[in-house]
């Protein structure tokens, strides 16, 4: 560079707020308005939420007239909707895989651990998490159909981006082949995932797959859950990868094979780490959109933590409080979310000013 | 027009195309490919197997059967005993409701809120940023499932929430003004709808190719159309009434009547897809460098010339195929509706899959929907990416 861009000096917080919100006549009524109408939204909601919660106690505290929420009975099904039907003194094994799935996330969560050790950490990491929870090793046995809650939630969307991972891969790799029917079966895959539906591959994977296996040969319901998750997401994930790919100029790749590399050799060291550079932000993305879909695992009939939260309300002592059950799930939903997509963000701007250098 | 140069005098025949289409290791392809076809037939056969086992035949001769169960709305007239064909054209035509409904609520409020976050009002874009991450970092049933739970604990038609004597929210539906007619004639009609279609589609046409924006001949005919409507309605007796819900005893009577499963799922494909919209807009517009602001202010524009003739015309390639992307999301994510029993075409699908067993053709039918529909919409933005093109860039 030939000359260095300083930042223009940062006028003080208060100053950018004061030309925000009462900067001018205009821009004051808009901040009064919007001010008025925030309030006359949220006091209603306030009132539910807080003033008139009701935080302890029974369903007939509840009861009461002019009560708000019931977070009482978020207090006593609390266990319930993060683990649903599985035994309860056995819980300590979806509470442990919980456990073990985030401080991994956050491990690799951070560029600094980032290596290829990770990848037989996190294989590890969902093969024993599916044993401790099955009870294989470690009697008694647990069904599958026991599973519930937040392990579901998570598990699912974490085995479903990393089977499907391989697969986006290879679907990329093959869209982009000179191959003329390599290719069309790869768009052919990828188009029809894209355009149905996530129920439709669900119902799929619920109703046909069954039919479809050879008389006597049986899948767990969870796993056929769990291919159509990982098929459903493979397509999306492939559309993210090309986009890497069509990042990486064609330059390179003929550097590259005039260097006398291989296809393989080329794909795996020169266009694979520049075009997943990036993309990982986008990947970090769709992963979001990968735990908040699966959410419709609920629509048929496995407990999620969505659709354990929607069951708990269904308790006979507890009947009717899925308003609450839902804010609370929300509120689980929105602090993983969330956390992800602050971290797309900030790893983006570390990702971009790593290109700048 | 742009012509492209091949090689060679006359280009290439179709078996040397087809040659080069099929690129390298053609054998290994054709095996390949057999192998896939192998895998279906594989598991096709299986699937009759097990469907005559269990006493089915496959085919879609249950069509033309009568379904024995009610559907709960639907604009195409359908009663139990009717086809299950027609059951499912009701179905289609209840998504179609809901997506077209939600298509154009979802923009309204996606491009005013769009607006609202570049405003340049601080607490205004503080607003609309929690509500994008709020809505955008929980899942879409779960907003569903909430919608449906606060509208069915909403009070009975008797204790109403009204808002201005015309709108009713209770937990029977909701209750909205409808306009009618009388005295049509299609005489005066005719012409008026042929107007105002002419006008919308040269409209979208022009946002479409993203072409000029100075006051078009479209906003024209459009402004022309409802002139002629206006004079029809006053000059030749006709009368629009609108019929306003009135409350009586246990009851509201009159308007129009959402029911709760439409209204919940509409609300909450709105909210969802008025999230993105407002996103596209915002980074639509913030995609014109200032530059081109700059340049305009300086030769003399004013504000709205600038939004008008420079900004929107840039803006619009942008924000236009991702703003039929997520309608197409909208319609694809109607499909929850099934959770929430509203009878769109997957849930009646899925109803006539429970009851015939044919869950295979059942399956089939709601793909061939969304995937024509998908398909359709993808070949056109291809055909119009490909239009707007600026030249000179990508292109390869």
């Amino acid at each position: 560079m030939s000359h260095i861009e300083l930042p223009p000096p940062a006028a003080p917080d208060w100053h950018r707020w004061r030309s925000g919100l009462f900067g001018g006549w205009g821009n004051s009524l808009i901040t009064l308005a919007a001010f008025g109408i925030f309030v006359w939204l949220l006091q209603p909601f306030l009132r539910w939420a807080i003033f008139d919660a009701v935080w302890t106690g029974t369903a007939k505290d509840c009861a009461v007239d002019g009560a708000g929420a019931c977070w009482a009975f978020i207090g006593a099904k609390l266990r319930f909707i993060l683990f649903a039907f599985f035994p309860p003194d056995l819980q300590w094994r979806p509470a442990l895989v919980v456990a073990t799935v985030l401080s991994l996330l956050l491990l690799s969560a951070l560029p600094r651990f980032w290596s290829f050790r990770l990848v037989p950490l996190w294989i590890a990491a969902l093969v024993l998490s599916w044993l401790l929870m099955a009870g294989t090793l470690t009697p008694p046995q647990v069904s599958t159909n026991n599973w519930g809650g937040l392990p579901i939630t998570l598990v699912v969307s974490i085995a479903g981006l990393a089977f499907a991972f391989p697969i986006a891969l290879l679907l990329a790799l093959a869209r982009q082949s000179s191959m003329g029917i390599v290719r069309t079966l790869a768009i052919a895959f990828i188009e029809t995932l894209r355009g149905v539906p996530m129920i439709a591959v669900l119902y799929v994977a619920m109703l046909i797959v069954p039919l479809a296996l050879p008389s006597g040969a049986a899948i767990d319901k969870l796993l056929r859950a769990q291919i159509g998750v990982t098929l459903f997401f493979s397509a999306y994930l492939a559309e993210v990868i090309r986009a890497g790919l069509q990042v990486v100029p064609w330059g390179q790749r003929e550097a590259a094979l005039s260097l006398g590399l291989g296809y393989t050799q080329t794909v795996r060291l020169v266009v694979l780490p520049q075009a997943l550079r990036a993309v990982i932000p986008a990947i970090v993305n769709l992963s979001i959109g990968i735990v908040l879909n699966t959410s419709l695992l609920a629509v048929i009939g496995i407990y999620d933590l969505l659709n354990a939260a929607k069951t708990s309300a269904t308790d006979p002592t507890w009947l009717g409080f899925y308003t609450e059950a839902y804010v609370f799930a929300a509120v689980v939903y929105f602090v993983i979310c969330f956390t992800g997509s602050r971290y797309s963000i900030w790893l983006e701007k570390r990702l971009n000013a790593a290109a700048r250098h | 027009m742009t012509f492209t140069l091949r090689p060679g005098p006359q280009g290439p025949g179709l078996p040397s195309r087809l040659r080069t289409w099929l690129g390298p290791s053609p054998l290994q392809q054709v095996l390949l490919f057999a192998g896939v076809l192998a895998i279906f037939a594989l598991f096709g056969s299986n699937t009759v197997d097990s469907m005559q086992r269990m006493g089915l035949t496959p085919g879609f001769d249950f069509l033309f059967h009568q379904a024995n169960f009610e559907i709960g709305e639907s604009v195409l007239r359908y009663s139990a005993g009717d086809t299950y064909a027609r059951a499912l054209a009701a179905g289609l035509a209840n998504t179609v409701k809901v997506a077209v409904v939600g298509c154009v609520l979802a923009t309204v409020l996606g491009v005013a809120l769009g607006i609202a976050r570049l405003s340049g009002n601080l607490l205004l874009a503080t607003f609309v940023h929690g509500y994008v991450e709020l809505v955008r970092n929980t899942p879409l049933l779960l907003q569903l499932f909430l919608w449906s739970a606060i509208i069915h604990a909403l009070p009975p038609p008797r204790g109403a929430y009204a808002f201005l004597e015309s709108v009713y929210l209770s937990n029977r539906g909701v209750y909205v003004p409808s306009v009618s007619l009388q005295g049509l004639s299609w005489a005066i009609w005719l012409p008026a709808i042929l107007l105002t279609a002419y006008g919308s589609l040269s409209l979208a046409r022009r946002l479409l190719t993203g072409a000029t924006f100075y006051l078009p001949k479209a906003t024209l005919t459009v402004l022309g159309s409802l002139v002629v409507c206006y004079l029809a309605l006053t000059s030749f007796g006709l009368a629009a009434t609108i019929d306003l819900p009135t409350k009586g005893g246990f009851n509201i009577k009159g308007g129009l009547t959402l029911t709760p499963e439409f209204f919940a799922l509409l609300i909450g494909l709105v909210v969802n897809a008025s999230a993105s919209i407002s996103e596209i807009v915002r980074s639509g517009i913030q995609s014109v460098k200032s530059g081109q602001w700059e340049a305009a202010r300086a030769l003399g524009l004013k504000p709205a010339q600038i939004m008008r003739l420079i900004v929107l015309p840039q803006a619009l390639r942008v924000i236009t195929p991702l703003m039929i992307s997520s309608f197409l999301d909208l319609t694809k994510n109607s499909s929850l509706a099934v959770a929430i029993g509203y009878p769109d075409i997957v849930s009646v699908a899925n109803t006539t899959a429970n009851t015939t067993g044919q869950a295979l053709e059942a399956i089939c039918i709601i793909a061939t929907v969304y995937l024509t529909l998908s398909l359709s919409v993808s070949a056109l933005m291809n055909r119009y990416n490909s239009r707007i093109v600026l030249r000179g860039e990508t292109r390869r």
